[in-house]
């Protein structure tokens, strides 16, 4: 990592890649730093532009009101309510995710049984059926079923993945055959072969895609819009949308700075903290 | 092929059992529930419907709506995918070449990624909204009349730069793997040669990171086609007038605020039409892996 690459310049030129880079980071890293910013001003400061570059005094106050529930345009519900329906979502799906692809991979790379390359390609078929293109009918669906409204309305139409599958798949495929011999010799069954031998190794697997699905799950938007109706349901990207109104003088822009940034923090920590896995995850699972 | 296998025969079922119920409800029961509404019309009252063959789908084509909204996406996608990548393997290119601090710059550059697409567009409309946004200021004082909830390619602009913004992230950390990926010996070799980093990089890095951006111009097309619902709806709701309706937003807004059922149906179809035209695009000529999570 540290080595630079044969054509990489010296002195001036290695300079102009810093001013590049530092720029660069500004641009990406900007939007989050004024969230954060606006979010310790007070409603008066926020609506006369400029906005100061440094901290304001508000921060205690705006902190406070907003998780005491002040926000009356959805209903008071308080933000630690909304971040517990948002971590219980995000952890549902990248947690049953896991479970549930896990199992299906295991079933199709250690066993043999009738049918079993059909259900493969079942899974992956759905690769092409992003839940965009079957909003309406998912949505009767739900409805039939009665999970408006409810974490596993929420949490199970996004919980099949064919990505995971594939990439469990793939990963157990590589484990050799020996290995699974010897455990069989020892007289390991189903059970304790996944337990003592496939699940240590693949916990580095499971970080990058647990990374991955918690951002996914996190960041849903058009599922959530269209499942919760009640306030206490909403999770804090759709609280959000429903507490903005550029056209409304009313809207208390000091707590909706709040939201935003407790709607920001947890995916970048996990992703900030997560990243060794995260990067080397989403690069090698997704090639 | 593997050899050794676990003989059981009830269990293997057992373990597929929970994906596979998810994915009969949840994907193909609705999925084939869009193919039978598209080729049926309800009444004023929903009460009944009748077949109608590919009525539905003609209609659709031929609504000037649905054009606008198929030139909107065309449009939007490709100002996202391009901006996005080539932004990113710029910024590639820069980390490669520095020394000290590539890992605090990535740590910097991966934020986000980790943020829901419509929060960014709402950043970006704080940031730049006409009456208080403090970026939108200077363009003012500068005597542009800068004004994305009433001007179309304002707001095209507008919602282009959140989608590109938060994308940018994902793009530049497969540049930098891709880079990385790249034998030193052929860039020794060019360097003894005495080609010019412009010279090599058009010939020799370039070329060989086309794997890379085939593949991340699939995933960013279909980023900007499904992903950036959010910015659309959070954002500029398909306005002013249709100027941002994607066909995405166009399905939500058929389907859940007019509810006009068949119609609805009828785009799904052509959505899906479309991304399975895109997978098999990219297995046929990448044989990589599209991500959907």
């Amino acid at each position: 990592m540290a080595e630079a690459s044969p054509l990489a310049p010296r002195g001036a030129g290695r300079l102009v890649a810093h001013f590049w880079m530092v720029l660069g980071v500004i641009v990406v890293a900007f939007p989050v730093y004024y969230v954060f910013i606006a979010s310790t001003h007070s409603t008066q400061t926020i609506l006369r532009p400029p906005l100061p570059l440094l901290p304001g005094a508000e921060a205690a106050q705006n902190y406070s009101d907003a998780f005491s529930g002040g926000i009356s345009r959805i209903g008071g519900v308080s933000l630690w309510r909304l971040l517990a329906n948002t971590t219980i979502v995000a952890m549902g799906i990248a947690l049953g995710k896991i479970a549930i692809s896990m199992a299906s991979a295991y079933a199709i790379v250690f066993f043999r049984f009738p049918l079993r390359m059909a259900c493969f390609w079942l899974i992956f078929i759905t690769l092409m059926l992003p839940v965009e293109v079957r909003i309406q009918p998912t949505y009767k669906v739900m409805v039939d079923l009665g999970l408006i409204d409810t974490y596993p309305g929420l949490i199970l139409p996004l919980i099949a993945s064919a990505t995971a599958t594939l990439l469990f798949r793939q990963f157990f495929m590589t484990i050799p055959d020996e290995l699974l011999e010897a455990a069989r010799v020892d007289g390991a069954g189903p059970w304790r072969f996944f337990r003592d031998i496939l699940w240590p190794l693949s916990l580095t697997n499971v970080a990058a895609i647990f990374v991955i699905q918690f951002i996914y799950g996190w960041t849903q938007y058009l599922w959530p819009l269209l499942v919760t109706n009640s306030n206490d349901m909403n999770t804090i990207v759709i609280a959000l949308k429903k507490m903005i109104s550029f056209a409304d003088a009313d809207t208390p822009w000091n707590l909706v700075m709040v939201t935003s940034v407790l709607a920001i923090l947890p995916p970048i920590l996990v992703v900030v903290l997560m990243q060794r896995w995260f990067v080397k995850g989403l690069v090698e699972t997704e090639k | 092929m593997r050899r050794t296998v676990f003989p059981h025969k009830l269990l293997p079922w057992l373990l597929l059992a929970p994906q596979l119920a998810i994915t009969l409800i949840f994907f193909y029961w609705p999925a084939g529930q869009a193919f039978r509404q598209s080729m049926l019309r309800e009444d004023a009252f929903g009460l009944k419907s009748t077949f109608v063959g590919l009525a539905n789908f003609r209609k659709v084509l031929g609504d000037p709506n649905y054009l606008n909204a198929v030139q909107v996406t065309a449009v939007f996608s490709a100002l996202v995918a391009l901006f996005a990548m080539a932004i990113a393997l710029f910024l590639a290119v820069q980390a490669e070449k520095v020394i000290r601090g590539k890992g605090f710059y990535r740590t910097l550059m991966i934020w986000p990624y980790a943020v829901a697409p419509a929060i960014a567009g709402m950043l970006w409309l704080f940031m730049f909204n006409p009456s208080f946004g403090t970026l939108a200021w200077p363009l003012r004082q500068m005597g542009i009349h800068w004004n994305p909830l009433l001007d179309g390619d304002h707001a095209m602009i507008l919602v282009v730069a959140a989608a590109t913004w938060k994308q940018i992230s994902y793009n530049f950390l497969f540049f930098v793997a891709g880079l990385q990926a790249i034998p030193r010996s052929l860039l020794e070799a060019a360097a003894i040669d005495g080609a010019s980093r412009r010279h090599a990089f058009w010939t020799i890095v370039f070329p060989l990171l086309t794997p890379t951006t085939f593949f991340l111009l699939v995933v960013n097309t279909v980023y900007a086609l499904f992903d950036t619902f959010g910015i659309i709806h959070a954002v500029t709701g398909g306005g002013p007038g249709k100027a941002t309706e994607t066909l995405v937003y166009k399905v939500y807004n058929d389907g859940f605020v007019n509810l006009i059922m068949g119609d609805s149906a009828a785009q799904s179809v052509i959505l899906m039409i479309i991304v399975i035209a895109l997978t098999a695009f990219q297995f046929r000529f990448i044989e990589r892996r599209v991500h959907y999570g």
